[in-house]
């Protein structure tokens, strides 16, 4: 024992690997961004080629969907841009091969958790290997699942339908979830009280209380960045319009005048309030500034009938319903530009990383959640949750 | 000097599983633990406790009446059931053909001071989700207006939009459309006693 101790090969070269390891992962992500010069384009953009070897069962089925609906797509090993192998036996173990560089650019092992959670935890490492971004894989949605008679609860779960859990049992009309950003706690409406009212929830104590519960309709709560406001769709004035007040319902202030909004939504910066409107006999997408002010159009040329849209975390874009006959799930620059339309659906809401989108597709009689990976259309739907799921709201 | 000792011996016993793992047999370096996963639902059974700021807001303003005028009182969904509104896609006019049922609802109204009506309003599925709420109510809101021209108080009337929620017919088709987009008038008595 003592004679290992001195030995200084045993305690530099680790040391030396290391380094030597890190060197050549830095080299390797600087090869492979002059590999994807590419720029992408909404639903334009070619996936990136993996396989997978080695990994099976629940894990396989894991790091299959997050992958795919993250812009990858799987192939023979000698086709692939990267090679992801591993094992999951006990736990998750994973590397991933550059395989022109024939470099190791991930090597890793899980432990703790579930072998789903671990898969998904690789997930996310790859997706932070190869594309250089936070992946998807641990993120939260809350939706809306309705039975048969109308009623239904609000759950949380994890964004692919997956632990699932009802955060109401009121057996009522609830709609709307909507996350406050960075925190364990939604708002939503529910009709318990016999009129739809706004409810905050806060999902760590399991305490909620009434935010909005005027006369008429109270629903469309979103938060704002800072989770100091909420905007809302109240009709205590007469008409359904946009209204703004602080998280605990106080200093409540009439945003617009309009007779046809619906549907608020917050810039990244919180600056602004984005909503569905009629103007001019047209229905349309506005912005109003935060703090109150004149009404700007949001243009979606080509994209007729807006409503529902959310605004990308990154600030970029605004995905949003378009309704000609059927619905489309559309996305356009939120400085002004030609929307994209991108698959049929309804109701959509940004991942943190402003790639992904969960929306809601119709699919017969019920409603099915849905995540597309934006730039190459790539669409899975999640796990069902209960009865008809619509209404999804990614945790960010 | 013990404690010295046990830290050498510490970094000394990594220094060599790092050798072994990240040189002879290719294993992963690096190990990431994930914390279990407790229920992200801090009362056991999903919570939903109301507290004391419960009523926060509750009270009414601006130009609709107030919630807590109707408190406590019976609801009668037959008495004014003959007289449904249907409204045509995606608008909130009070067509005209639903003219003599405004007047049936405002003489009813009118007949007993001690009754009030709530108006539920409703869409086919067509529209998106929270659109339809939004349009629900405003179909609800254009009837509260029209039985204020034909003489009933307002403020004797509230409104409640169910969107696209509770369709009378379930059916994908323009004949189950046409039903679901109503207007229902639901007659408010005071409870006996009350």
């Amino acid at each position: 024992m003592k004679k290992n101790m001195l030995n200084p090969i045993k305690v530099i070269l680790p040391i030396v690997l290391i380094a030597l390891a890190c060197n050549l992962s830095s080299g390797q992500n600087q090869k492979d961004l002059n590999l994807n010069v590419e720029v992408p384009v909404l639903g334009q953009t070619k996936p990136i080629l993996v396989s997978l070897d080695g990994l099976n069962g629940e894990v396989a089925a894991v790091l299959k969907f997050d992958l795919y609906v993250q812009g990858f797509n799987f192939v023979v090993p000698d086709a692939a841009q990267y090679q992801i192998s591993g094992s999951n036996d006990g736990n998750v173990q994973g590397r991933v091969v550059a395989r022109f560089a024939k470099n190791t650019i991930l090597t890793r092992s899980y432990t703790g958790a579930s072998l789903r959670q671990q898969a998904h935890a690789f997930a996310d490492d790859i997706v932070q290997a190869i594309a250089h971004k936070n992946g998807i894989g641990q993120t939260k949605i809350a939706l809306k699942a309705q039975s048969s008679n109308g009623n239904g609860e609000i759950y949380v779960a994890d964004f692919d339908g997956y632990n699932k859990q009802s955060i109401t049992h009121d057996d009522t009309i609830v709609a709307a979830p909507a996350w406050v950003p960075g925190r364990l706690a939604i708002y939503y409406t529910s009709y318990k009280r016999g009129n739809p009212d706004i409810f905050y929830h806060n999902l760590g104590n399991g305490q909620r209380h009434v935010v909005a519960g005027y006369s008429g309709l109270n629903t469309s709560a979103a938060a704002s960045p800072d989770g100091s406001k909420v905007a809302m769709i109240l009709s205590k004035s007469g008409s359904p319009n946009v209204w703004v007040c602080n998280a605990d319902g106080t200093d409540l202030k009439r945003l617009t005048t309009s007779s046809e909004d619906s549907s608020p939504c917050w810039s990244p910066d919180g600056q602004w309030i984005c909503f569905a409107t009629k103007i001019a006999d047209r229905r349309v997408l506005a912005k109003v500034p935060a703090g109150g002010g004149a009404m700007q159009r949001i243009p979606t040329p080509g994209a007729p009938n807006p409503t529902e849209p959310d605004w990308s975390p990154d600030g970029k874009w605004i995905a949003f319903t378009s309704q000609t006959g059927e619905f489309d799930i559309c996305v356009v620059p939120a400085g002004g530009g030609t929307p994209t339309v991108l698959v049929a659906g309804e109701d959509s809401s940004w991942s943190p990383n402003s790639r992904t989108l969960i929306f809601m597709r119709r699919a017969g009689g019920r409603h099915v959640l849905s995540v597309l990976d934006v730039f190459t259309k790539q669409v899975k739907d999640i796990a069902r949750i209960s009865g008809s799921d619509s209404q999804p709201a990614w945790a960010r | 000097m013990k404690m010295m000792k046990l830290t050498y011996l510490l970094a000394f016993a990594l220094a060599v599983t790092l050798a072994d793992t990240g040189c002879k047999n290719h294993r992963p370096v690096k190990v990431t633990q994930i914390p279990g996963r407790s229920s992200m639902v801090g009362e056991p059974g999903g919570g939903g406790t109301m507290n004391a700021t419960e009523g926060v807001g509750a009270t009414g303003g601006g130009s609709t009446a107030s919630l807590t005028d109707f408190e406590g009182m019976a609801a009668d969904h037959t008495a004014l059931a003959a007289y449904t509104a249907y409204f045509a896609y995606d608008s909130a006019a009070v067509k005209k053909s639903e003219g003599s049922k405004i007047q049936a609802v405002a003489s009813a109204l009118n007949a007993d001071s001690s009754t009030k009506l709530l108006i539920e309003g409703n869409c086919d599925e067509r529209g998106t989700e929270e659109y339809n709420r939004a349009l629900g109510e405003r179909r609800a809101l254009a009837l509260r207006e029209a039985l204020a021209k034909a003489g009933v108080d307002p403020m004797r009337i509230r409104t409640i939009s169910y969107g696209k929620d509770k369709p009378v017919d379930p059916a994908n088709n323009e004949a189950a459309w046409a039903k679901n987009r109503r207007g229902d008038f639901v007659l408010l008595h005071p409870k006996s006693g009350a």
